[in-house]
């Protein structure tokens, strides 16, 4: 029976205590900051005051000099640069000629203590060339002649894309009517409550270990491998528990090769824990985004064509933004029915903060704007904006002009549980007294299907290994950053081999110990280590169950297992417990271990940047919004959100229901005032009291419905929950605030002040930057049958 | 650096230290009595993850000097449990309320004093009373949930061991009954 259709689970889909709650309960997790070694130095960075400056020179000699500083660092020893995605090597571990954005790291010190390290900063002499800082998309546009990289296609030009699916102009002609809206999505961070920490320690053998606070353990093996020019079997990386992640700590940073390189220049363990202020330098989130989006329409509500353009404001460094650029244009036809697509975009540099992924990477910024385009066009048409996504939602198995693959899709049962739940059909346009209510759909990645580099290699490896007492452990390179993947390991192979949560140990996020998992991003883990985990537990359940069969003498077939028994289906009397059936294994086979592996299966998208946006199979989210809005000061109450989550199956209601609702609140911190701003090169809030998030007293009550559809290529059927609740909430909010006073703010964050000068007329809209886009790429259709012939990497990551 | 000698009351044993004269309670609490269960988000009072309780009262470890805290009763999330965990420990767990766990052990303590004061405390009360602690991860729905479910948990207890009635049945009860 396919698995996902399986009826007699009894681990998966109960809501069990997560296997790391009472450690978390207790205060015994240990994060990074919390490892103490022998010996152990403490380390600090020095970072650039200027947004953009020239490096003269730099003088550590007094620094050196200080009373208990034991090392010094800077650009020059260690030049290789790095970077997350292959065609974006752009950063260093310490600046070298150039720093690019307040925050950016000159220079470091090891000292006996963090305070030491922190006066001796103060000794470093740097002799900067201010230059002139690029600080907005227009300024990098405008201003070619100041250079922020040398690389790019021209000026500070990052990257640049062009895509024609389907000849939209044919579908434009065709159209009754076209609508044209321009929106603009401030950037915003993740804000993890624990700051970034990293601890180095370099052994007698010469091999390096680095502990740290990152959620791709694979991918800082790989920086420090290239960076200090190490064999990578010498290095050895440990995933701390994250304290919080959602993207923030998915780059090698710039601290973790400093750390790394201090232990080996003082032979002492050496860590770095950052302050709250140079979180929000690391940053790597939310990219600002200005769209425009044109689309064409019948009278009927059918699109015939849509046009989407991005401009992203990029920060600093290249980080993941190649991938966040075509990110903004991919997951626009995976909802709706769009049979012609265009989509331009790109990305500047600028002096600040790199951005990278958080929550939903590059796809909350266009579902923001279309789906609030599409209440507004709804509008014109006189058509009901609820009806209109029933209507249009894409049929499952799809393949949408893009070249997405769509397999199963709730989109229309998550619309009419939030429609019913929320009485929105009764609310809309009805509320008064400056209540309202807004409604959107949406759709992500269950995990990236192409890896960051190239590679045909599995994406998710999980070792097992069976004990003589009946003990399990499950090794995997996955990390646990709160949202439970450690646990979802333990379910599955419990489900399998039929034993207790309980009596399995997990180890993660280990790259001298687990097989290697990509990391926790792009809402990968769940689907990939599950598959993994599935497949290397079946392994050893043949061979457990064949003992036990043996024993009992009893057809293999009719066994069942579960909670550390095996019995015969036919005569549940008949049975042994798991731990005596696994002594009998390894008496017939030897040692009991088994590994299994996952690769997501081949897209038929073949145009290259095709490798962004294909995923085994995509989740599906609806929310409605309930708010009210206060004429006088323009704050906007939010009194009730109701969503709905294609999660494909729920491996723990319990862990899905906390993932949406965690969303739902993120998502509301960005509509409502999250943002980074920036004065004169400045951040102007680097700090938790001035960068506004929500508080326990600004949630909302959330109505949270989980919809099944039991995706093949799930395991057991299940589909990413971490993201995708985010996406609906941001939209659904702005067109709740347009249903309640009737003004439209075509941004985010939907600011008090933005609401009241709407309220008076005084409402800029945000406009479109002049791009010149390059040269449009036509994208034939996909003949009949499509062979599945794409490369294992996309071309367009390739350096 | 200078240095000064602490004596603290921590979850009921009596510690003392050398520790420099400016370094905070949490970095007393952290580095030099190795109670690592005590976090830190910001270090400037902003974000609530340091919250510890003296004398009962939640304060933010990060911005209060060891010396205030000598001759008073300071609790750690390490002072929760005994044997068995605090009945807010299992409710957090239970309940799904703690994702990362960073922010875990201020919730905690800020919810022991609160029930401490109020064992029937409102979910506005509660939202009140942890408004000053930050998290990420939940959307703080869970949390309350489990604040809730501890409270109730807390007072049947309670009632147990003194045989009494109970003055007043909350809105979670009535709803779970």
């Amino acid at each position: 029976m396919p698995e996902q259709d399986r009826k007699d689970l009894t681990v998966v889909g109960q809501p069990l205590v997560k296997v790391d709650a009472a450690a978390k309960v207790t205060g015994q997790t240990v994060f990074a900051d919390d490892l103490v070694l022998p010996r152990m130095a403490f380390a600090r960075l020095l970072r650039s005051p200027h947004p953009h400056a020239r490096i003269r020179a730099i003088d550590v000699s007094r620094a050196a000099a200080h009373p208990g500083v034991l090392a010094t660092l800077v650009g020059s020893e260690l030049p290789i640069p790095f970077g997350i995605l292959p065609v974006s090597q752009d950063e260093h571990a310490l600046a070298l000629d150039k720093v690019r954005f307040v925050g950016d790291p000159v220079a470091a010190v090891a000292a006996i203590d963090e305070e030491t390290a922190e006066a001796a900063l103060a000794l470093i002499d740097v002799d900067y060339e201010v230059l002139p800082a690029v600080m907005s998309i227009d300024e990098a546009l405008a201003r070619e002649d100041v250079r922020i990289h040398d690389y790019g296609p021209h000026g500070n030009v990052h990257k640049e894309v062009s895509f024609d699916f389907g000849q939209v102009e044919e579908g434009f002609a065709e159209a009754d009517h076209v609508r044209e809206d321009t929106f603009f999505f401030e950037g915003n961070t993740h804000l993890p409550l624990e700051q970034h920490a990293a601890v180095a320690s370099q052994g007698p053998d010469g091999k390096l270990t680095v502990w740290s606070s990152t959620q791709t353990p694979h991918y800082v093996h790989r920086a420090l491998a290239k960076v200090l020019e190490m064999p990578p079997a010498h290095i050895r990386v440990i995933a701390c528990p994250n304290g919080g992640g959602f993207g923030g700590k998915s780059d090698p940073f710039s601290h973790e090769l400093v750390v790394a390189k201090l232990s080996m220049k003082t032979g002492r363990p050496v860590k770095v824990t950052l302050t709250r202020e140079e979180v929000f330098y690391c940053h790597r989130g939310r990219h600002p985004v200005k769209m425009w989006i044109r689309t064409g329409l019948k009278k009927d509500g059918r699109i015939t064509a849509m046009h989407f353009r991005t401009a992203l404001d990029g920060g600093a460094y290249g980080s993941y933004g190649v991938a966040s650029l075509y990110y903004t244009g991919a997951l626009q036809t995976v909802t709706y029915e769009v049979p012609r697509y265009k989509f331009e975009g790109v990305r500047v540099f600028t002096n600040k903060p790199p951005c990278g992924p958080k929550r939903g990477h590059g796809t909350p910024q266009p579902r923001f704007a279309l789906e609030c385009h599409i209440d507004k066009f709804c509008a014109d048409l006189g058509l009901d904006p609820a009806r209109w996504r029933l209507d249009n939602a894409v049929a499952p198995g799809t393949i949408t002009a893009n070249q997405m693959q769509v397999r199963t899709i709730g989109l229309r049962e998550c619309l009419e549980r939030v429609l019913a739940k929320s009485g929105y059909d009764a609310k809309r346009g009805r509320l008064g007294g400056g209540r309202g209510i807004g409604l959107a759909g949406s759709s992500y990645i269950s995990g990236a299907g192409l890896p960051i580099y190239w590679n045909a290699m599995p994406h998710s490896g999980v070792q097992i290994k069976i004990d003589r007492g009946g003990g399990v452990t499950v090794f995997c390179g996955s990390t646990d950053i709160g949202q439970g993947s450690d646990s979802v390991l333990a379910y599955v192979v419990a489900e399998e081999l039929g034993v207790a949560p309980i009596d399995i140990r997990v180890v993660t996020g280990d790259t001298d110990l687990t097989p290697v998992d990509l990391g926790s991003y792009s809402s990968r883990v769940t689907l990939m280590t599950g598959n993994a985990a599935i497949e290397a537990a079946r392994k050893l359940r043949a061979l457990v169950l064949g003992a036990a069969a043996r024993k009992l003498e009893v057809p293999v077939e009719r066994l069942r297992a579960a909670d550390g028994r095996i019995w015969d289906g036919a005569d549940s009397s008949r049975g042994l417990p798991f731990a005596d059936a696994a002594v009998l294994a390894e008496a017939a086979h030897g040692t009991l271990g088994a590994v299994g592996s996952y690769t997501p299966p081949r897209s038929v998208a073949k145009w290259k940047g095709a490798g962004v946006g294909p995923t085994p199979t995509y989740s599906y989210s609806a929310a409605a919004v309930e708010v009210s809005v206060d004429r006088e000061t323009g704050i906007i109450r939010v009194d009730k959100v109701w969503i709905a989550h294609d999660v494909g199956r729920s491996i723990n209601p319990l862990l899905v229901i906390g993932q949406v609702e965690g969303s739902v609140y993120m998502g509301l911190g960005e509509a409502l005032m999250e943002e980074q701003v920036f004065r004169k090169g400045l951040h102007k809030i680097p700090s938790m009291l001035e960068y506004k998030s929500p508080t326990t007293l600004e949630m909302p009550p959330v109505d949270s419905i989980l919809v099944e559809t039991l995706d093949p290529q799930g395991p057991y059927g299940a589909k990413e929950c971490g993201q995708g609740p985010l996406l609906p909430v941001i939209p659904a909010l702005a067109n709740a605030v347009y249903d309640a006073v009737g003004v439209r703010i075509d941004e985010v964050p939907i600011t008090p002040e933005k609401v009241l000068a709407a309220l008076d007329g005084r409402y800029r809209r945000p406009q479109m930057p002049t791009v010149a886009y390059p040269e449009t790429v036509q994208v034939a259709p996909l003949p009949a049958a499509a062979p599945a012939t794409a490369p294992a990497a996309d071309p367009a990551l390739r350096p | 650096m200078d240095k000064i000698r602490i004596q603290l009351r921590v979850n009921g044993e009596d510690r003392e230290c050398l520790a420099p004269v400016h370094h905070t309670l949490l970095e007393v609490l952290r580095e030099e009595l190795g109670l690592m269960g005590t976090k830190h988000g910001c270090e400037l009072g902003e974000c609530g993850t340091c919250t510890v309780l003296v004398d009962g009262r939640p304060i933010l470890s990060c911005l209060a000097l060891p010396v205030e805290c000598e001759d008073r009763a300071i609790t750690t999330v390490e002072g929760m449990a005994g044997v068995t965990l605090h009945p807010l420990q299992e409710a957090f767990a239970a309940l799904g309320a703690a994702q990362c766990g960073y922010c875990t052990p201020g919730f905690l303590l800020t919810a022991a004093a609160l029930l401490a004061d109020k064992p029937a405390a409102t979910r506005l009360e509660i939202a009140e009373a942890t408004a000053g602690n930050l998290c990420r991860c939940t959307g703080y729905l869970k949390i309350f949930e489990a604040i809730e479910l501890a409270a109730e948990r807390m007072r049947s207890r309670k009632r147990t061991e003194t045989g009494t009635e109970t003055e007043t049945e909350t809105g979670t009860e009535k709803a779970r009954a």
